[in-house]
């Protein structure tokens, strides 16, 4: 027999179909191996809503809450924080909240949250994940003096926020600090983890117009 | 060649019949022919065992949530027909009874039936549960003849007195099979994905039969040649 | 050969392994149906190696733990149950595929000069291998993993002088326990797979050094054509690559079907009492080690105590797996193959595999007076088999072997 028997087409095709379908084949192995580093259902029950009661929330206390294993902030600003919050836009990044993945629709706002008073905030810095001090005081010497009008302070690299978690120009940190979503169950308990019903969202806050 | 086969065959003639003879340690157990694609009798197997099991037994490896999204039930109905008391939908499922309470009531603590089912089978639990019998002797009146002198009641009692012997048969039938679930919850897609892994295989097979032909076709000839 | 100049080659023989190992390494061209046994093994050391990697990242090696974090592989993980099954079938697999190659290497004398060093390398590689089945199947915390751990370890309690406190100090405690679970985890996800790797490597060297036998017996590098390439040789690669996939996609396919239909396979690759967390307190009806450790279990059991001790028994149990070592000179015939093999050796070879899986079986079953007669006899014909080798190798009529393989 000579080398005419040898059908070179048909062997390389035959080549490529197996090592085609063969690496389909791997890449179905290689998917149930990778998909077990998704949180587990364990992981996701942790990760369930949580419900914070917040009646004896004062003014200007702060209260951290484990939510996923982040820790989240939630503390009552007075009338007077309120007001800060409409000066700063000039010292900002992101004054008016436009990214829109660090906070959920309804809360894109000037506070950045469903109820000027209460603020629900992840105390994640966006930068590299350091959880920001809370520096409430007015003027302090050592963030920018009488500019200062309260807010976060990261120990880490210096990122600085107000208390809206909205980040200051010039900060390592590229973006707001993020809002969860979370809904108001009554006056008192706070649900993190959800969104409010859509008819729970007051008109006003829809749009980014109120100052 | 073919003493190699004879002596394969004999291998796997033998390793035949000791899987066929292993497996039997004398009581004669009932067939409950449960099949675990039948989702109408698992969801009213876990309907079942919540009301009659769930109070002593626990199933903690299990959670509700899963349940749900297994047997196609939504979450609304597992909250109102199979979580009692407090639990969240993604909490395991542990039954309320106190160690101490079951100690002074039973004299043990009910097991966990998480996996019972793969450590006494799934028909073993169906003719257990079929086979309690009145017996003065025993604290709750009742014996069992497949577990001698079992310290646990009669908890199907009240559905055997309410049903015909048919209708209770297929209940704790529904029950065994929501056990064959609970303790390997995968059985619901494993044998299905098989199937389409033995295909995909198969297919292989094919292509890399048809490429061991086509490069030996050289060897046949004698013109393999060394690449150099 | 332009190759040189590349890169890689200038720093690292990549050209030189590829082609001494595979593009030209010459393979006999007669393999038959028990050759594909080597590369499955390789197939399956990797199997185990990977999922056995990603169930470590889910398991707790902690005694108050290990049970539920095995369930939780099973249940919470995702895809955490297919992951278990490939690794709890691919332990039982690995050891078909290991007996089968180890019977192929007795069909065929694979063990006779010169290759009564791969012989002992694969030996080697055997023991580490039920060790490391054993302390992986110690793992799951289950009420076998836990007796099964309490006996085996018992064994070594019966060394006469030092045996106490040997035992006290293999389980860092005074019965098995969390030390003993984590000291295995740590022992079986790191430790042996090194060995096992390493002799792996030795293995395959030492065999591509003498290269392979083949179902006639006939060394194929002692008939080589002007190029000095061996008349009865092909090329590893692509001519075996390609076989051995086929191989390859053959035994996965009824690897897959009993992962995905009989994951237990009626409790000889997963017992149900396992699914039974350890309890100190009571003792499962029934105990008995996996099926691949069960031949030599018997042996255990199959000698009595003597002057008051279980010594006997275990120095009978590892003798049994010792005295394999010595079967390339225990082994006087002049042939190697069972082709050409005298009559006296095939039926000493029919009376030892038959022994063997006797043996087997009967380390699955209760201790009946009739079972235990059984286990002595068919202890006493398999050490039979190696003790009277030198006198029914060295009679008989053998075949004439050929000058070249043959055909099939």
């Amino acid at each position: 027999m000579s080398e005419q028997v040898i059908d070179l087409k048909k062997r390389r095709f035959l080549t490529q179909a197996t090592s085609v379908v063969g690496a389909v084949g791997v890449g179905f192995v290689a998917m149930p191996f990778l998909s077990t580093w998704n949180p587990s259902a364990r992981a996701k029950a942790a990760g369930a809503p949580i419900e914070v009661n917040i009646s004896k929330l004062e003014p200007g206390q702060l209260v951290r809450v484990l939510w996923r294993k982040k820790p989240v902030w939630i503390f009552r600003r007075d009338k007077t924080t309120i007001a800060n919050l409409t000066g700063l836009k000039n010292l900002l990044t992101d004054p008016d909240s436009a990214n829109s993945s660090q906070q959920p629709e309804y809360t894109k706002n000037l506070y950045r949250s469903i109820n000027p008073d209460v603020a629900v905030i992840v105390g994640v810095c966006t930068h590299l994940g350091c959880s920001p001090t809370y520096r409430p005081e007015l003027g302090a010497a050592d963030l920018g003096g009488d500019t200062w009008k309260g807010g976060f302070y990261c120990p880490c690299h210096g990122s600085k926020f107000d208390l809206a978690g909205r980040v200051y120009k010039g900060a390592p940190a590229p973006t707001n600090l993020v809002i969860p979503p979370y809904r108001f169950m009554s006056d008192s308990v706070i649900k993190i983890g959800i969104s409010p019903k859509e008819h729970e969202i007051k008109p006003i806050f829809k749009s980014n117009k109120l100052t | 060649m073919k003493k190699t086969l004879t002596t394969a065959s004999v291998l796997a003639g033998l390793i035949i019949s000791f899987a066929v003879t292993a497996n039997s340690n004398g009581i004669h157990l009932d067939h409950s022919n449960a099949d675990i694609n039948d989702q109408k009798s698992l969801q009213n197997g876990a309907q079942l065992f919540m009301d009659y099991c769930s109070g002593c037994h626990s199933i903690s490896l299990m959670r509700y949530n899963r349940i749900g999204e297994d047997l196609n039930i939504p979450a609304a109905d597992v909250r109102k027909n199979l979580i009692f008391g407090d639990g969240k939908i993604g909490d395991r499922i542990t039954s309320s009874l106190s160690k101490k309470g079951a100690e002074a009531w039973f004299g043990t603590t009910p097991p966990d039936l998480s996996l019972v089912s793969r450590s006494k089978g799934g028909d073993w639990i169906y003719t257990y549960l079929r086979s309690f019998y009145a017996d003065k002797s025993r604290p709750f009146g009742v014996n069992n003849s497949v577990l001698k002198n079992a310290s646990m009641p009669d908890a199907l009692w009240d559905l055997k007195q309410r049903k015909s012997s048919a209708e209770f048969d297929n209940d704790v039938k529904d029950i065994v099979n929501f056990l064959n679930y609970v303790s390997e919850p995968a059985r619901l897609v494993r044998v299905d994905l098989g199937y389409k892994v033995l295909g995909f295989l198969l297919v292989l097979l094919i292509l890399s039969y048809l490429l061991k032909k086509e490069y030996w076709k050289d060897v046949k000839y004698g013109k393999w040649k060394a690449k150099s | 050969m332009d190759n040189n100049k590349n890169w890689i080659d200038q720093r690292f023989p990549l050209t030189k392994v590829w082609n001494e190992h595979l593009a030209e390494y010459y393979t006999p061209r007669n393999f038959n149906f028990w050759y594909f046994f080597g590369s499955l093994a390789i197939l399956m050391l990797v199997m185990q190696i990977v999922t056995g990697i990603f169930l470590a990242m889910h398991f707790k090696p902690d005694a108050a733990t290990a049970f539920a974090s095995v369930e939780y592989i099973m249940r919470d993980v995702s895809w955490g149950w297919l992951i278990r099954y490939l690794h709890s079938t691919g332990a039982s697999a690995f050891f078909i595929v290991i007996y089968l190659h180890m019977y192929r290497g007795l069909l065929y004398g694979s063990y006779k000069s010169p290759r009564e060093l791969i012989w002992i390398l694969g030996m080697v590689l055997y023991i580490a291998l039920m060790a490391e089945a054993f302390m992986g199947y110690v793992l799951p915390w289950g009420q076998m993993s836990y007796w099964g751990a309490q006996v085996i370890i018992s064994l070594f309690g019966s060394v006469p002088y030092i045996g106490h406190d040997l035992l006290i100090w293999i389980l860092g405690d005074y019965a098995v326990g969390d030390p003993a679970l984590n000291r295995f985890f740590s022992l079986h996800v790191i430790a042996l797979p090194l060995i096992l790797a390493v002799l792996v490597f030795l293995h395959i060297v030492a065999l591509h050094t003498v290269g392979s036998n083949n179902p006639d017996g006939v060394e194929i590098k002692s008939n080589k054509d002007k190029d000095g390439i061996p008349k009865d040789g092909i090329p590893f690669h692509p001519y075996y690559s390609v076989k051995d996939i086929v191989g390859v996609v053959v035994f996965l396919m009824l690897f897959s079907a009993v992962v995905f239909f009989a994951p237990t396979l009626n409790g000889y690759f997963l017992e149900s009492a396992n699914f039974v967390e350890a309890n100190p307190l009571k003792t499962p009806d029934h105990i008995a080690p996996l099926w691949y450790l069960t031949p030599f279990y018997s042996v255990l059991r199959a000698i009595p105590p003597m002057f008051g001790s279980q010594f006997p028994g275990v120095i009978g149990m590892f003798s049994a797996l010792l005295i394999l070592l010595a079967l390339p000179w225990l082994d006087r015939s002049k042939v190697k193959s069972i082709r050409y093999r005298s009559a006296p050796y095939k039926y000493a070879l029919g009376i030892f595999v038959l022994s063997f899986v006797y043996l087997g079986y009967l380390g699955m079953q209760p201790v009946t007076p009739t079972n235990a007669l059984l286990a002595r006899i068919f202890t006493a014909t398999y050490f039979g088999f190696f003790i009277l080798m030198p006198w029914f190798t060295s009679i008989g009529k053998t075949k004439q072997v050929p000058e070249r393989v043959t055909g099939k």
